[in-house]
């Protein structure tokens, strides 16, 4: 009953979508704008239609109607409801349904916004965000349906189907699921998904704007600024989907690691690379109307990186021999990102005269300049990225050798563009549009990078000789240094023209170009994960040893001794084995209690080794129960990490969510503050007088 | 690669510049179209004739004194390659019935029998093929090569090959009875007699 | 004379007993590799079966053998290199966290600084060209800025360089 009705609102929203990419092409040829109004209406009644469905089949998942062959896969009686709500996008068929559900949230909200200034760009955003809830529709209409239900034919043989196969069959009831594989139950698991779809789904806006800006031919910098706002969400989503990432590996996966460098993760970070490039080159746009045709080229790029990332972890096509994951959805996507190349390079070759900037530089440490090296330097990393994806494949093909490309290529390749990328964002504050040089960046810079030389030599001999590491502290101080210099000096510069207290002046410049300062703050966390990143790097640390009760195994700083180990059922109903560990730091003080544990679900059939984590400013002490016979006296297997300065991540991506709130929070229409704050300025002025 | 243009910007994209453009994206859309149909075609099907392959045998468990299985060499015998290895479960259901069809077939001389262990260490091997009491010949599959071959997607896989070089049946996963073995290779046998 | 001779050769002796035992001691390992000697190598293998996931940190029995494996072959004496060779013979290249640079997999390595170097020299060559001699423009350096966005609210000469500055680039921002 509830899988006919929710299949049915499915059926219906996949074809008012298709609906709505009609009308919108009609309305915007035969020039008549109630047809377009009317395809804006059908796309406006997407997200509550689409919400219908996505209800249903929470009910389903929440009670238990097993029949429904997707409820069955993903859920189980054992699990609690909050996780049999997450379960929705727990498997691909009720994750293309999320998918279309933000999809369509994103493309309502857009629709709702003021059109009367850009008329011409709504049909065709219209088109290109209906066009693509329709195609992810689609996939559940035709090949991926959470709805389909088992059926028992008369054979006595199992079959899923949407409808019955046969008058005769008739509907078959599991009396439990396979659960939830156990990895994705973790909290890190819940959001991190949702987030990274926010950011995948989000980049749909700034593309829908720059493919209407290029059919239309308005090619002026009107499809950024609408878009401004929107790019800078999408990235918000998507960083912190990385990140998020990062921290379930670090506490699920259970190799005392935040990063991997597997394909999956680099499907995902590809397109915030050049997300983040995007960023940057926009505002040479904004500030000096060059680099035109670069900005439409990165925001198509990012965009198909998001479909491309979608579609290699979606398909299958990067899997290994034991992953089953078979899906029929692979040809159809196919064809999809076929379609989006192809208009999108099409259109982009077609108006590409269109798009000339006025393009001017007088000096190649402009700012300009430096953005335009921060963009080749991300595009190198993309580079690096995309072939190391794609390698194994073309391998595949010409050698028919499957290899891998693991982290030592991803390491060695990126490492030092990663330096030159913190170099920059060193001396990008630091230089101006137009016209820097040597001299005036060297005279404001050399008081930062002195200090920061100070501090690497203060570290090469307090706390590390590793040179590698002493070069990315040098940057990292570099950085942090310039950047709390630009603050520092902006305010004051500010507080002595404006008779205002530093404070008060500081306050004020975050009010009037949010964007920068909560760019420099972004470039702040950065730095901190940065710390972060190099500490676990260069300086982890690892041993694993079996101990006999009440022996101890030291690593580094710490020692850990073996206490005692229980086994016992957890309320939903995994197997827990849970050791307890005491820490002593290296004069046998006693720091605290550890409790690695293995959690096995039945119903997956399923380890997962969860650590014990002892996080200080300075490192991690991360302790991994890794065997434990229950029928052997021998002791238990304990792995344990020393992460040095690991926590400096978590602490990062905090500032860095303070940093793009204040960047991307909302000022009210912006002719009307710059208006406002002209007549401000042209007060002040007059009194100063 | 899109960057080429941009050093022209006062003109439209020179043709060469497109045409490279358009073959690397054909080219990249060639690859992934490749790469999708590998991870969609799943195992070899029937039908398909089996190019020769070799493949090194465990010692104790040669055939007929070789230590290397040519696939070229038994054209005119019916030959069943399983694919098993020592820490996969289903396979020890069905390894009892592979033994107990080898020991069927063994006399009638027409049929062989090739158990490739996928990636696997040779001692827990040995010591899985002697708790089944295993005879017919047993080797390591070197590098994949032959499960490659065979794109197998998991363990236990069984393929029988006819006396022509043709793949006529799969089994994917264990076989439950020495009676489905039977029922596959009698109709092999009888095709030419 | 014969008592040196015969005292060089017992040094010799023993001299060459000495240098067995210590080759000897050299070339056999501990009895049993250490866990972390093991793990130190499987972390540069990876788990044949699994998608992408090191040979020290994989959970599964079949990982378990491959661990067991390497401590057995280190407790025979073999090579880090030797070690690499024997699973890269058994299990083909996808157990190297890198593929060889042979053949093909040369690409690997050669294309990505290929095309990061002919990105670099078409920028710069860009940049060269778009950059304008600073004489053409240095007559009336505010106001030549593109779409008249330049600083023309009509303010007084501003008197601290980098607060005007500022002020501009803030100011510019719509």
């Amino acid at each position: 009953m509830f899988a006919e009705i929710g299949y049915g609102i499915i059926v219906v929203a996949f074809i008012v979508a298709l609906y709505s990419v009609g009308a919108a092409i009609y309305g915007e040829r035969t020039k008549s704008p109630a047809v377009v109004e009317s395809a804006r209406r059908a796309m406006l009644l997407l997200w509550p239609l689409i919400s219908l469905a996505a209800g249903t089949l929470i009910y389903l998942l929440i009670t238990n109607h097993f029949e429904v062959s997707f409820v069955y896969e993903v859920t189980s009686r054992e699990m609690p409801t909050y996780l049999k709500i997450t379960a929705w996008w727990g498997g691909q068929a009720g994750s293309l349904v999320f998918w279309s559900w933000l999809m369509s949230a994103f493309a309502s909200l857009v629709t709702l916004r003021k059109w009367e200034r850009d008329r011409e760009f709504l049909p065709w955003v219209i088109v290109v965000t209906a066009l693509t809830t329709a195609f992810f529709l689609s996939l559940v209409v035709f090949y991926e349906n959470p709805f389909a239900r088992f059926w028992q034919t008369t054979g006595g043989q199992i079959v899923t189907s949407m409808f019955a196969p046969s008058a005769s069959a008739v509907a078959y009831f599991p009396s439990d699921g396979n659960g939830l594989n156990p990895l994705l139950r973790h909290p890190g698991m819940i959001i991190h998904p949702p987030m990274l779809y926010l950011g995948f789904v989000s980049f749909v806006i700034p593309y829908a704007f720059a493919i209407a800006a290029l059919i239309t031919g308005r090619t002026d910098d009107r499809w950024i600024r609408i878009t401004r706002r929107w790019t800078l969400i999408a990235w918000l989503f998507l960083s912190f989907g990385l990140v998020l990432g990062g921290r379930w590996a670090y506490d699920v996966l259970g190799w005392g690691g935040f990063w991997g460098w597997d394909p999956v993760e680099i499907a995902a970070l590809m397109p915030w690379l050049t997300g983040t490039a995007f960023l940057h080159s926009v505002m040479i746009q904004e500030k000096r109307g060059l680099l035109k045709q670069w900005n439409m080229i990165l925001i198509i790029l990012t965009y198909s990186l998001v479909i491309f990332g979608t579609f290699l972890t979606r398909t299958g096509v990067l899997s290994s021999v034991h992953a089953f994951a078979q899906s029929s959805i692979g040809p159809v996507f196919f064809v999809f990102i076929g379609f989006t190349f192809i208009t999108s390079l099409a259109l982009l070759i077609y108006r590409w005269p269109d798009l000339r900037g006025e393009t001017e530089m007088k000096s190649l440490l402009s700012r300009e300049a430096l953005f335009l090296l921060n963009n080749l330097l991300f595009m190198s990393v993309l580079v690096i990225c995309f072939w190391g994806v794609v390698f194994p494949i073309v391998s595949q093909l010409f050698t028919g050798q499957t290899v891998t490309v693991g982290p030592p290529f991803y390491d060695r390749a990126t490492a030092p563009l990663f330096a030159a990328l913190m170099f920059l964002m060193g001396i990008a504050p630091l230089s101006t549009w137009k016209r820097s040089t040597v001299g005036t960046i060297g005279r404001v810079l050399w008081k930062s990078a002195a200090a920061a030389l100070v501090i690497t030599i203060i570290l090469f001999f307090t706390y590390t000789q590793n040179i590698i590491a002493l070069v990315g502290f040098y940057l990292i101080a570099l950085v942090l240094l310039v950047t709390l210099y630009e603050f520092w000096r902006a305010a004051w510069a500010r507080s002595k023209a404006a008779k205002e207290n530093v404070a008060v002046a500081l306050w004020n410049l975050f009010g009037r170009d949010r964007r920068r300062y909560g760019g420099y703050i972004i470039h702040i966390s950065m730095m901190l994960m940065a710390v972060g990143i190099l500490g676990i790097n260069a300086f982890q640390i690892q041993t694993q040893g079996t101990l006999a009760l009440n022996n101890s195994l030291t690593l580094g700083n710490y020692s850990i001794k073996y206490e005692s180990i229980a086994q016992f059922t957890a309320a939903d109903n995994r197997q827990v084995t849970r050791a307890v560990v005491n820490v002593y730091d290296k004069n046998g003080s006693y720091l605290g209690q550890l409790y690695p544990r293995i959690d096995y679900y039945p119903d997956a059939q399923q380890n997962m080794t969860i650590p014990g984590e002892r996080p200080t400013l300075q490192d991690d002490l991360y302790v991994l129960l890794v065997d434990w016979q229950p029928a052997s006296a021998n002791g238990a297997t304990f792995k344990i990490f020393v992460n040095p300065l690991i926590n400096w991540l978590w602490i990062g991506s905090l500032v860095f969510f303070v940093g793009i709130i204040i960047a991307a929070w909302p000022d009210r229409d912006p002719e009307y503050a710059s208006v406002r704050w002209r007549a401000r300025r042209a007060e002040q002025t007059s009194a100063a007088d | 690669m899109n960057e080429t243009a941009k050093a022209a910007p006062r003109r439209s994209v020179p043709l060469w510049v497109q045409i490279i453009i358009w073959a690397l994206l054909v080219g990249l859309l060639a690859v992934v179209a490749f790469g999708l149909n590998r991870s969609q075609q799943g195992q070899v099907q029937p039908g398909a004739n089996i190019p020769n392959f070799s493949m090194p045998l465990f010692s104790g468990y040669e055939l007929n004194g070789k230590t290397q299985f040519d696939l070229a060499d038994y054209r005119g015998k019916v030959v069943m390659i399983n694919f098993w290895a020592s820490w996969c479960k289903p396979c020890e259901q069905e390894a009892a019935d592979l033994e107990g069809a080898w020991q069927y077939y063994n006399g009638t001389g027409k049929v062989v029998f090739i158990g490739a262990d996928y990636v696997d260490t040779e001692p827990e091997a040995r010591a899985y093929l002697q708790k089944f009491g295993i005879t017919f010949a047993n080797g390591p599959d070197l590098g994949t090569k032959v499960s490659q071959l065979f794109r197998i997607k998991g363990v236990p896989e069984t393929y029988f090959i006819d006396q022509n070089g043709m793949l006529k049946y799969a089994q994917i996963g264990p076989f439950s009875s020495v009676d489905e073995i039977k029922a596959v290779l009698d109709p092999l046998l009888k095709q030419q007699q | 004379m014969n008592r040196i001779l015969r005292f060089a050769l017992y040094a010799l002796a023993f001299g060459i007993v000495l240098a067995g035992f210590w080759a000897a001691t050299a070339h056999a390992q501990s009895p049993t590799p250490t866990d972390d000697e093991v793990n130190r190598i499987a972390h540069q293998l990876y788990c044949p079966v699994c998608e992408n996931t090191p040979l020290d940190v994989c959970p599964t029995e079949a990982c378990r053998q491959w661990r067991d494996l390497i401590r057995q072959q280190l407790s025979e004496g073999w090579t880090e290199a030797q070690i690499k060779q024997y699973f890269v013979q058994q299990y083909g290249v996808r157990v190297l966290a890198e593929p060889p640079a042979s053949g093909l997999n040369w690409l690997v390595y050669v294309l990505p600084p290929l095309i990061i170097l002919a990105g670099a020299f078409l920028l710069f060559r860009a940049m060269r060209g778009w950059i304008k001699p600073p004489a053409a423009s240095a007559l009336s350096p505010l106001s030549s800025s593109p779409n008249g966005r330049g600083m023309s609210e009509g303010e007084d000469a501003p008197k601290d360089e980098y607060v005007a500055r500022l002020e501009e680039e803030l100011k510019k921002r719509k």
